[in-house]
């Protein structure tokens, strides 16, 4: 079967607007805030086929489908989400939300303070994982969804399925972490504050206020963009991909020639600068260092598991070396400990950190049959 | 579901609500089956692909991990019943998984295939070729069994390591247990289980 040949369509985004005052884990409180979100396939009249998508740094809602006719490309996870793909949409309700802070429609940065009238910008409160997940149950509460069948993620947002796992047990079935950790490591938290100099460090940016001077930070931008994207394919995937492939240019006639990686950077970076925010950036990054849900249990994450009462499934990939499977492994070993029903994969690929957006057959396979295997599950329960 | 003799006759030895972990848990049939008839809180471990993606659709706790990579990951005394069917004599270090098994698990359940029964010891001893057999169906160049033992010299590593052996069953190519083999287990049995303690 082409995976590109079916889709759940055409999609309109929808809004949550929440009246009900958050506040945030560092304190500060938002008076109300919006939500921008998705959803996919049809809730079922017990309510029981919910399946919430959490996203990773540079994601947002729109997660599948299409929203115009003509669009270039569809949703960011569409590889996996649609009719009889891996989140099976005639199975599943999905719900997709683009996480608060961030800058495709949710309150964010980009937002004006009700306060002041002005765009946030770098006032914006710093907000954490634990953050998003309360705000997803409240869109939960909004859609009238007690309890997801599943909660899915990648990389962060496998770190929100694991945080949705600990602070609402009762409130999913099963929890799906895809290349993702309990914690980052000291490599990868340098990795995202390399990123974060890159940003600060344009002259433009004005110390996060650079929409006020109508500039943005476009080369710091780009820049943090282009590290994260060597760091999420591996040595042998670029080596696949690009070779020493040349762009433009002759050695022979002593040119400067440009390779075609760093072609492909350079795009990548400046296309990233037309559809993302600076200050979200940093701040998404940041949710990311700060994640460690055993800093609650004196660093013991086996005890951060104990409350979780829904099954486990852990997937990581071979190349990933910014989340590797040995983190993964961390992960389910904390699991086995504190006697948690857990499954894992480690999917051989060479498309690095990035495979867990692409559709590798043994890895739609096994997240398809896990998640197949919940509603079966569920419908012999209920018999 | 019918459940293979070999793992029939480990079921019977496990205790309902035990922890279990399976090392090398193939197609996840017996964590299935004591689930389902013991309510035990197991998790397998296998390496190859196909065997994982059939635990996936069991709703069996698999785990990917190679034996051979060793085991160090699982804390002492995390379960009740450490089990490993048909695996030992295809692990690069028999004895070192030994010892993590009694570390892991209070008690261990070992199988595999016994050399010494007559069927083997003729091909080799009369026929001069190395045995091929229903348990023990690969060619010399192509098997994954590297370290083949007899009931003896299992025997004589769970004396070195001073192993508490707590249960033994022989049993024939039908996993049945016959008089002839309790008589001479090492010549006639094709098939062993050993339930083994830690040193006491």
């Amino acid at each position: 079967m082409n995976s590109a040949a079916v889709s759940v369509g055409i999609v309109s985004p929808q809004r949550f607007h929440s009246v009900a005052p958050l506040t945030l884990q560092n304190g500060s409180v938002l008076e109300t805030y919006e939500l921008v979100y998705e959803t996919y396939g049809t809730l079922n009249t017990d309510k029981s086929n919910a399946l919430l998508i959490c996203h990773a740094l540079s994601g947002h809602h729109h997660a599948a489908g299409l929203h115009q006719e003509d669009d270039a490309k569809p949703g960011w996870w569409d590889a996996c989400i649609g009719p009889n793909k891996a989140i099976d949409t005639n199975a599943f309700f999905v719900v997709s939300v683009n996480n608060l802070g961030g800058c495709h429609g949710s309150t964010g940065p980009r937002s004006i303070n009700p306060n002041t009238g002005k765009t946030y910008g770098p006032d914006f409160p710093h907000v954490v994982v634990k953050d998003w997940v309360n705000t997803q149950a409240a869109l939960a509460d909004h859609l009238g969804i007690d309890v997801f069948a599943a909660v899915v993620g990648g990389s962060l947002g496998g770190m929100q399925a694991l945080q949705w796992s600990i602070d609402y047990p009762d409130r999913l079935r099963a929890c799906v972490a895809i290349a993702s950790a309990a914690k980052l490591s000291a490599q990868n938290i340098a990795f995202n504050e390399i990123a974060r100099q890159a940003i600060s460090s344009d002259q433009d940016f004005n110390e996060g206020r650079y929409f006020e001077e109508e500039k943005n930070p476009d080369r710091g931008l780009g820049l943090a963009r282009m590290i994260g994207h060597v760091t999420y394919l591996s040595a042998d995937g670029m080596g696949t991909k690009f070779g020493r492939e040349v762009k433009s240019g002759d050695f022979d006639a002593g040119d400067d020639v440009e390779f075609q990686v760093e072609s492909y950077l350079n795009y990548q970076g400046r296309a990233f600068t037309q559809y993302f925010d600076a200050n979200t950036y940093l701040l998404m990054t940041k949710a990311l260092d700060h994640f460690d849900p055993a800093r609650e249990t004196k660093g013991d994450l086996v005890s951060a598991f104990q409350k979780a009462t829904c099954k486990y499934l852990v997937l990581s990939f071979s190349t990933d070396w910014r989340f590797s499977a040995a983190r993964s492994q961390e992960i389910v070993d904390a699991l086995v400990r504190a006697k948690k029903n857990v499954a894992s994969a480690v999917i051989e690929s060479e498309h690095g950190h990035d495979s867990f957006l692409l559709p590798i057959e043994r890895y739609t396979n096994a997240l398809k049959t896990f998640l197949d295997q919940l509603l079966i599950m569920q419908k012999g329960e209920s018999e | 579901m019918t459940l293979r003799g070999d793992l029939a006759l480990i079921t019977k030895l496990i205790n309902a609500d035990a922890r279990v972990l399976d090392l090398g848990c193939g197609t996840g049939d017996l964590l299935a089956s004591l689930q389902a008839e013991k309510n035990v809180n197991g998790y397998g471990l296998d390496k190859d692909p196909t065997n994982i993606q059939v635990c996936l659709s069991k709703g069996v706790n698999v785990i990917e991990q190679d034996l051979d990579a060793g085991i160090a990951n699982f804390a002492d005394d995390n379960f009740d019943m450490v089990v490993m069917t048909d695996a030992l004599q295809a692990v690069r270090d028999p004895r070192g998984l030994l010892r993590e098994m009694l570390r892991i698990g209070e008690e261990c359940v070992v199988t595999f295939p016994n050399f010494g029964h007559w069927r083997c010891r003729a091909q080799l001893g009369l026929r001069g070729h190395m045995p091929v057999s229903k348990h023990l169906p690969h060619h010399w160049h192509n098997t994954p069994n590297i370290h083949l033992c007899t009931t003896q010299d299992f025997e004589r590593l769970c004396h070195e390591e001073n192993f508490r052996i707590i249960q033994r069953r022989v049993v024939n190519t039908q996993y049945r247990e016959h008089w002839s083999i309790t008589l001479a287990p090492n010549l006639m049995a094709s098939h062993a289980f050993y339930r083994l303690g830690r040193p006491s």
